[in-house]
């Protein structure tokens, strides 16, 4: 990991708050400066999902001397996911923890990432096996930090305070808290929808409560679904969408904590 | 953190305790004298247990947020609509325990007796058990890895005393590990009648639900079906019905025609769905339900 500057974890208790399409768009995001040499590490390894919303689907990864090379989107952008590693998508992958363990070792260790700004960590819902593994096999490189994703819900905080709390027992510092899902807008007659209801008031509530810095709210944007689905960046479908906006301003929130900055202020819209 | 050697042949492996990875491992011993390819005694004990429950229902998804546990209480809340019938709802996500939330029994705690672990009761004949009832603050977090989760899985089915069941729902987490393989392996001996696997319309939800399908496949898990949720949102100002989560490749429903599998039913978006679930209570499911 000496060759790698930045590592970051994105994490979360809840399952399908979209921590795989934020990796990915933070994964774009940061890519759009050619001289930013950016790493993206998939280690769900019984849903992965980053391949696909990568547009990466059926490549294969090469060994050679130096180890597994990484899956290149852009030259500035590689991808490692077990989703590579398999004769098709559809293809269970039935371990229990050891061997998830065994397989995230070798990612961390195997993978010839080269000079690297920032490794993004994309990882499953939960506090078990794969994020002791990342955090164990990090411990000497010194991570970062965490982002952590929720949706405006009770349900999803209640996992997300434990994922808060999972991060302070095993010392990961927290960059802070995504909430995506915020607000629907129709797009026929505008009425905001709050679709998933922030009944105890959402991620803003719970980051004041527990003095965690709240990076940002990202709408739901039909949108993003489709472009996950095509494989693309939803930051170049759709880059005036309030979605698209919402993921830059936590985009460089995340750069000026990891210490880099970038102006973008043409992409700034006052929050 | 428990650690097996990397290299661990398998605890059935005719290697096992013999293999040069063994070395240095606390089970050596165990592995190496055979007993460690032998049968869990807990599967027969569980079999037994099982006798008094009727039916058995696994709910899964390969993908997390789809609204299994959502789903699961509504099944469990809607089968208990009949007093004559006793449901059971065991939520085996050990990291993310919805369930207590879900059906408005934050706080309440888990008792012992004589013949076993008492489920909490949120009707005369419905009963729930979940390790959020074991934690003292609903923020704990659970790090567990895999062994200690299957062990805490054997216990709540080998020890709680469900009494006799018609319906008994196992919530899961999202996946295809631990968690799965042990609800299956310990039900194995008690013939689980079969999964319903939940998703949502967009093509990265069921491509880990075709996972899920491969799995029950490969375990003979039989699938009762897949339920779609989150199929559509239908603005309350002007009706304009919206794909939220847009179904690319046809959605559940062609997913099931190309796999040949029933689609049980498609369940809209409807944000009542989230605050009743924060109240606890429920909706009869029929309202819910948009013709599919």
């Amino acid at each position: 990991m000496k060759t790698v500057k930045h590592k970051i974890l994105v994490l979360s208790g809840k399952g399908g708050v979209g921590k795989s399409t934020f990796s990915a768009h933070l994964a774009h995001g940061l890519a759009e400066d050619e001289n930013t040499q950016v790493a993206l590490l998939d280690i769900d390894i019984c849903g992965p999902s980053i391949p696909k919303i990568m547009g990466l689907e059926g490549e294969q990864v090469h060994q050679s001397g130096s180890g597994w090379s990484p899956v290149f989107v852009e030259d500035n952008l590689g991808v490692m996911s077990v989703g590579f590693l398999l004769s098709s998508p559809d293809d269970a992958v039935i371990w229990r923890g050891p061997k998830k363990n065994g397989m995230i070792k070798q990612f961390l260790r195997d993978v010839d990432w080269g000079e690297v700004d920032y490794l993004i960590v994309d990882t499953p819902p939960g506090t078990s096996d794969e994020h002791l593994s990342a955090v164990q096999y990090l411990s000497a490189a010194r991570l970062d930090g965490a982002v952590i994703i929720t949706t405006p819900q009770e349900v999803s905080l209640q996992d997300v305070r434990k994922e808060i709390n999972f991060c302070h027992k095993v010392k990961v510092p927290i960059i802070g808290v995504v909430e995506n899902m915020s607000v629907f807008v129709c797009p026929k007659c505008k009425k905001e929808s709050q679709i998933f209801p922030p009944t105890t008031g959402g991620a803003e509530v719970m980051c004041q409560d527990l003095k965690i810095p709240l990076l940002g709210k990202v709408p739901l944007d039909p949108h993003i679904g489709k472009s996950c689905d095509k494989g693309q960046s939803f930051l170049m479908d759709a880059p005036a969408s309030a979605a698209a906006l919402a993921y830059r301003r936590i985009i460089q929130r995340i750069q000026e904590f990891c210490g880099h900055h970038q102006p973008k202020e043409e992409h700034l819209v006052g929050s």
